[in-house]
């Protein structure tokens, strides 16, 4: 069943068919539609949850750890200063083993104030150890929070799903609502395992010596290495039952392209129309949009990226005196890779600023001219 | 083996086995200890960064024989509200959730998580262990530590100005169903309170007082009589309030001076004469406050105020 919603409204439906048992949140611009909504769901008994109205994002994060530990679904959504302010416990969430789902609606960090989009807030918990989903439309929102519980709780990681804030979080779209029995047979009942319980009498997180803790670790990142086969057999289930196929990294017209503009987010939907605008110009561009970012599909961006001319990657985040995160991280896959590819990272459309698909081709075209800086600036204001 | 009395005036039943790592003489040892006798097996705890956090023991062991779940320093209260919350939703309601909190993750690092859950409402007992000072990390000053108390933070020579944060207060505030002091030297009491407070449905604080012998700088033997002597001494006065409505539970008719109780402790041995005397009628003030309370608050509940059987004796 299709139904135009905002992808605010989107988030709050997946947790309701998605059978989210607790959530636990707290109201911040550009997420508050999220939180109202799963109000009246839990309000008018439509969703069959506890709905724990927290004092700050920290207790909203550390509510959905003491429910998942006590072996329900939890969910939460945020964005920004609140997910910065989760940060201590996003680690605990994740060191726990915990599959919590987490909802963050990208918002550039303060100060000065802002509530307009980019990605800095998110990325900057790229080393808590959550799963991460970055997506394009407000139909990838709802099918990345299915597969994102089914994938957290096969895996025993906590799982975000990041959307853009205004460009997809307050923007109505035709979204399919895929039958709840359908939904029901992919993501079944959580299989907790080893949870907080009267029967099960043990210490939970207590004082781990070098010992042990190095390989408490180094399982931690195999289950998240795991995770790229979970996610495959997800997506690929979910596919069949809806006709979408999701991909870690996700190639268009990308077959015979000598220019691949790499980008995330809804900026994947406008680098499209870009995409098509320049194919009938003669001009063989392609896009990658990198939908999971952690764990990060090095294998398939290598697959996809080795022996292109050039890469152009499109970063609406910044780390400071270093260059856009997702190109680190995809030079960091390419690195000494046979025919990798040159890497020119772009920033742009920091704190909202629109990237049109002009902006893309321009990028793209920059990209092309052989003394392109590896790092640029696009459209700073003089 | 000495022969068990007929008659046992606390459970003989444990929940609690040795080898844990807590120091010598540790009160919050036997404030858990207690505890546990009240909340028998059905119980969940929750543990923020404390001393508790170690004195449980290192992975793969516990102490304690119910679960233990650790987590930050500021979140203990949130953390029982999600932990009750998901066990309700598996149809386990009847589990005691608690929250198990020092001095300084409750009064002060833990205090909005608290207020939060105070204020919702929400089915968990909240147990502060209140050693007055931040133990675990080496005696650093807590907002529970005393006027005139030295820490590592509150050098003698530069000793705490400020007085103890009157956390049961800022509870009763929140309108919670019930709030309780207890202290390690009257096990009954304890027992007697989380008894009463695992019946009730919603917020429940409970703040034991419990001594700490490292910290407040005196030899173990008087973990117990250091404590016995805060409450008839009035520094740490017993009691309850429900709903609103205060009762004093131990009223020590001839009260020890507060001197007395300060003495066995090095913590506070660079007090003057006058500095003791200013305690001493702080603790007057507080007692006196307390008994307006009771009273007006009885009153105004329409409630008779029973006349307590008093303690004959100060008893050392």
């Amino acid at each position: 069943m299709k139904e135009v919603v905002t992808g605010n409204h989107v988030v709050s439906h997946a947790a309701r068919v998605g059978r989210a048992q607790v959530v636990s949140a707290y109201p911040i611009t550009p997420q508050t539609q999220v939180v109202e909504k799963i109000s009246e769901f839990v309000a008018d008994g439509v969703m069959d949850a506890k709905f724990i109205k927290v004092e700050s994002e920290h207790s909203a994060m550390v509510a959905c750890i003491g429910a998942s530990a006590a072996g329900v679904r939890a969910f939460t959504a945020t964005s920004a200063q609140g997910l910065a302010l989760m940060h201590e416990v996003l680690h605990w969430a994740a060191n726990a083993r915990l599959p919590v789902v987490l909802a963050n609606i990208n918002r550039a960090m303060g100060p000065p104030w802002t509530i307009w989009t980019d990605q800095i807030d998110s990325l900057s918990q790229r080393d808590t150890g959550w799963i991460q989903f970055y997506a394009e439309s407000n139909q990838d929102i709802f099918d990345s929070i299915l597969i994102a519980f089914k994938v957290a709780e096969q895996v025993d990681l906590p799982a975000m799903v990041v959307l853009e804030a205004f460009f997809l979080s307050h923007t109505a779209e035709p979204v399919d609502f895929p039958d709840q029995e359908d939904i029901d047979r992919f993501l079944p009942p959580r299989p907790a395992r080893n949870t907080v319980d009267p029967e099960n009498p043990a210490a939970f997180g207590g004082l781990t010596g070098p010992d042990h803790y190095y390989e408490l670790k180094y399982m931690e990142h195999n289950a998240m290495l795991e995770a790229k086969e979970t996610i495959a057999a997800a997506t690929q289930e979910y596919g069949d039952m809806t006709g979408r196929y999701y991909k870690m990294a996700d190639p268009y017209r990308c077959d015979d392209a000598e220019t691949v503009l790499v980008v995330s987010g809804g900026v994947a939907s406008t680098a499209k129309d870009a995409v098509d605008e320049a194919r009938e110009a003669g001009w063989k561009l392609g896009s990658l949009k990198i939908w999971a970012f952690r764990p990060f599909p090095r294998e398939e961006v290598r697959a996809l990226l080795l022996g292109r001319k050039r890469v152009v990657v499109v970063d609406r985040n910044i780390s400071f005196g270093q260059e856009g995160i997702f190109c680190s991280e995809l030079k960091a896959s390419l690195y000494s890779q046979p025919e990798a590819p040159p890497v020119l990272g772009f920033i742009a459309g920091l704190g909202g600023r629109d990237i049109k698909g002009r902006d893309l081709l321009a990028m793209a075209k920059a990209g092309e001219d052989p003394d392109c800086p590896e790092f640029n600036w696009y459209g700073v204001k003089p | 083996m000495a022969e068990v009395p007929k008659k046992l005036t606390i459970p003989a039943e444990e929940h609690i086995c040795s080898g844990h790592l807590a120091c010598q003489g540790c009160g919050a040892v036997l404030a858990m200890r207690y505890a546990l006798k009240a909340l028998g097996p059905n119980t969940v705890y929750t543990v923020p960064a404390c001393c508790w956090s170690v004195i449980d023991g290192p992975f793969p062991y516990t102490t304690l024989g119910v679960p233990l779940f650790h987590i930050a320093f500021e979140a203990a209260a949130a953390s029982a509200a999600g932990l009750a919350a998901g066990l309700e939703m598996v149809g386990k309601e009847d589990v005691n959730v608690v929250a198990w909190a020092g001095d300084g993750g409750t009064a002060d690092i833990g205090i909005q998580a608290l207020s939060g859950a105070a204020e919702r409402n929400d089915n968990i007992m909240y147990i502060c262990y209140d050693n007055e000072a931040y133990m675990n990390t080496g005696v650093q000053r807590s907002s529970s530590t005393p006027w005139g108390a030295w820490t590592t933070t509150t050098p003698a020579r530069h000793f705490k100005k400020r007085p103890k944060k009157n956390l049961v207060d800022i509870m009763v505030a929140h309108q919670i169903p019930y709030v309780a002091t207890a202290a390690i030297a009257f096990p009954e009491d304890v027992l007697k309170k989380v008894n009463k407070a695992k019946q009730i449905k919603g917020t429940k604080y409970l703040q034991i007082f419990a001594s700490c012998p490292p910290g407040w700088r005196m030899a173990p033997e008087y973990a117990v009589k250091s404590v016995r002597m805060a409450v008839n001494a009035r520094v740490w006065p017993l009691l309850e309030v429900d709903n609103g409505v205060y009762t004093i539970t131990r009223k020590p008719r001839k009260p020890l001076p507060v001197a007395d109780y300060l003495r066995l402790q090095g913590r506070f041995s660079h007090l003057t004469e006058e500095q003791v005397e200013e305690i001493q009628q702080m603790v007057d003030h507080n007692w006196e406050r307390l008994l307006f309370l009771e009273k007006s608050t009885h009153e105004m509940a329409g409630i008779p105020l029973e006349e307590k059987k008093k303690t004959k004796e100060p008893d050392k």
